[in-house]
């Protein structure tokens, strides 16, 4: 009998350490069916960020390495161009990417690296308590926003798709959310796009993909799912942005 | 390869040795006063298939090479004092990674911006760890052009046999002065390719990690580096100066031993019992050897551009520490001979 439906060779048999309805787990197996199917797993290089998804390494059957906080751009640079004939992509939170690694992110894109970048942005930093991140919508309470984030105060949040289509040596840009499974598949085609474009050795390419944090959002996870639809894609539209 | 004579700056060596070392990535932000090191880099690389990137930062180009690293190229980052600082983080990960590269630092005055003259004022956090966490770095400290070169060359065989980022510890003016350089290619052992990120073609994948969340686990990878740090002890290296029948010895590094040989020269012309001891590894400091020589001398003065950090292992080196004595300035200026020579005691 031919199995429909069975775990990537990409994933590891082993369960995750992530909380019940967060994202992470959905965005993993993603990126490992889009690796399979490209048939990339043995040139494939991940880079594991700072936070939640620190412990990717321990669920990609590929090469993986760690990378200090917000740097991941700088070192798959380093890997990609020691290695051009590999897939190198990194793997980065909102409060990696968008805050301690802005700098990185924008000078990879404008150097045209050929890398992919999965950003996934759940509005706040999981890993240490549910803090504001630079994606925190105004009004969103956050351990440091615990009356809700002020534009007076704290700031707006900022659209990294949406900066980073703009440069030349970014060829392709998404923003999917893992929340029904309609915008599900969606994710996966973006992703899929988004590793052929480095095959295909055309630039950066960046997925953003919005994902529930049930636990620092203090949701429900089917609530959270909701929120993120009816909230977090108001603020960053879901579609393709350019490629 | 037969050796040529060239005339090179101190900073052009350190890229000569670095790419007849077989360093083939290479990035770096512009610092004075190592520039013509980077820009030395960026037309010499190409020519040998290697890659130049100008990181947008500090913080970018130390993170680059370890991804080079991690990827299998030898890779060197170089930069100045308030660089070196920023990079200290992604050094402490490397060398929690076991990841080797080579770290160039043309150091100048301090604390903050300070200025672009050469000083010592590093040597604390070039030795003793710099960055977060139990870890330490091979510290080179070159004193002429020749040594810049060779001891770039070192740098990178060290850190390839100790899977640990090493340390090339020069200042501004070691980085300019010109000086006939004898170029010769060093035969480099190979390199151990079995922990590098590839792709997991034909094997088990591999991880690069510096997490180990149980603190047993942890404790346990802390106790394997620190017995690599003590093994790291056979590579120490001093030149000793006219030390054998010293009654008064000058205990510095880099530049200023230079001029401390300088005044032991004019000191011997004049019939004075005076010498020098050179540290050329920092870190594993020659304690050992300089409490030997130590216990033969009357007088023990140490000579640094900085307000006396290599003062503190001598201290630890030398057994009556009432021998020792410092001079030292800092700022960028440099000491001066006579000034040397009338804290040993002599107006010669």
């Amino acid at each position: 009998m031919k199995p429909l439906y069975k775990r990537p060779e990409s994933l590891r048999d082993v369960p995750t350490h992530y909380c019940s309805g967060c994202g992470h787990g959905i965005i993993h197996r993603i990126i490992a069916e889009v690796i399979d199917e490209l048939g990339i797993r043995e040139k494939t290089i991940g880079i594991a960020p700072v936070g939640c998804a620190v412990l990717a390494y321990d669920y990609f059957n590929f090469d993986v390495m760690e990378a200090p906080h917000g740097r991941p751009p700088a070192v798959a640079t380093g890997i990609k161009r020691v290695l051009p004939d590999r897939i190198v992509f990194t793997y980065q939170g909102d409060g990696d990417l968008a805050a301690i690694g802005t700098g990185e992110i924008i000078h990879a894109g404008l150097r045209g690296e050929k890398l992919t970048v999965i950003f996934v942005n759940n509005s706040l930093y999981g890993m240490t308590g549910g803090q504001m991140a630079p994606t925190t919508l105004i009004g969103e309470k956050t351990a440091t926003t615990p009356k809700g984030r002020c534009a007076e105060r704290e700031g707006y949040p900022w659209n990294v798709v949406e900066v980073l289509k703009l440069f030349p040596g970014v060829t392709y840009v998404a923003r999917g959310a893992v929340t029904q499974p309609k915008n599900i598949r969606r994710v996966k085609v973006f992703i899929r796009k988004a590793f052929l474009n480095q095959v295909e050795n055309k630039g950066l390419s960046l997925v953003e993909v919005l994902s529930p944090c049930p636990v620092n959002l203090r949701m429900e996870p089917f609530e959270a799912v909701r929120w993120v639809e009816e909230n977090l894609a108001e603020v960053f539209p879901l579609g393709e942005f350019k490629g | 390869m037969p050796s040529r004579k060239v005339l090179l700056s101190g900073n052009e060596a350190v890229g000569e040795g670095a790419v007849l070392a077989g360093c083939r990535f290479y990035a770096g932000y512009p610092i004075t006063p190592q520039n013509e090191l980077t820009a030395y880099m960026a037309r010499r690389l190409p020519e040998v298939g290697g890659v130049f990137v100008q990181a947008e930062s500090e913080l970018a180009a130390i993170n680059m090479i370890m991804g080079a690293s991690s990827a299998g190229a030898l890779a060197m980052t170089t930069s100045s004092s308030p660089g070196i600082s920023l990079m200290q983080e992604a050094i402490s990960y490397m060398a929690g990674m076991e990841v080797p590269v080579v770290v160039v630092n043309v150091m100048r005055g301090g604390p903050g911006l300070g200025n672009i003259a050469g000083s010592q004022g590093d040597y604390l956090q070039a030795t003793k760890g710099g960055g977060h966490g139990d870890y330490h770095m091979m510290v080179f400290a070159p004193s002429n052009v020749q040594e810049m070169f060779n001891f770039t060359q070192e740098a990178f065989r060290l850190s390839q046999k100790y899977r640990n980022p090493v340390m090339v510890l020069a200042d501004g003016y070691l980085g300019q002065i010109m000086e006939p350089l004898e170029i010769k290619k060093a035969e480099l052992p190979p390199q151990n390719q079995g922990w590098i990120l590839d792709g997991a073609k034909a094997r088990e994948p591999r991880l690069l990690k510096s997490l180990y969340l149980p603190s047993e686990d942890l404790e346990g990878f802390n106790l394997h580096l620190q017995d690599k740090f003590r093994r790291m002890e056979e590579e120490i290296l001093w030149e000793g100066s006219e030390v054998e029948d010293a009654e008064k010895i000058l205990v510095a590094y880099g530049t200023s031993a230079r001029i401390c040989k300088e005044v032991v020269r004019i000191g011997r012309r004049a019939g004075k019992k005076w010498g020098v001891f050179r540290p050329i590894t920092l870190f594993p400091f020659p304690y050992q050897a300089l409490q030997k020589i130590g216990k033969g001398c009357e007088k023990i003065l140490v000579v640094e551009m900085s307000s006396g950090q290599m003062l503190e292992d001598v201290l630890l080196a030398v057994d009556d520490k009432n021998k020792v004595e410092f001079y030292g300035r800092m700022g960028g200026s440099l000491p001066e001979k006579e000034e040397i020579m009338k804290r040993l005691g002599s107006g010669v």
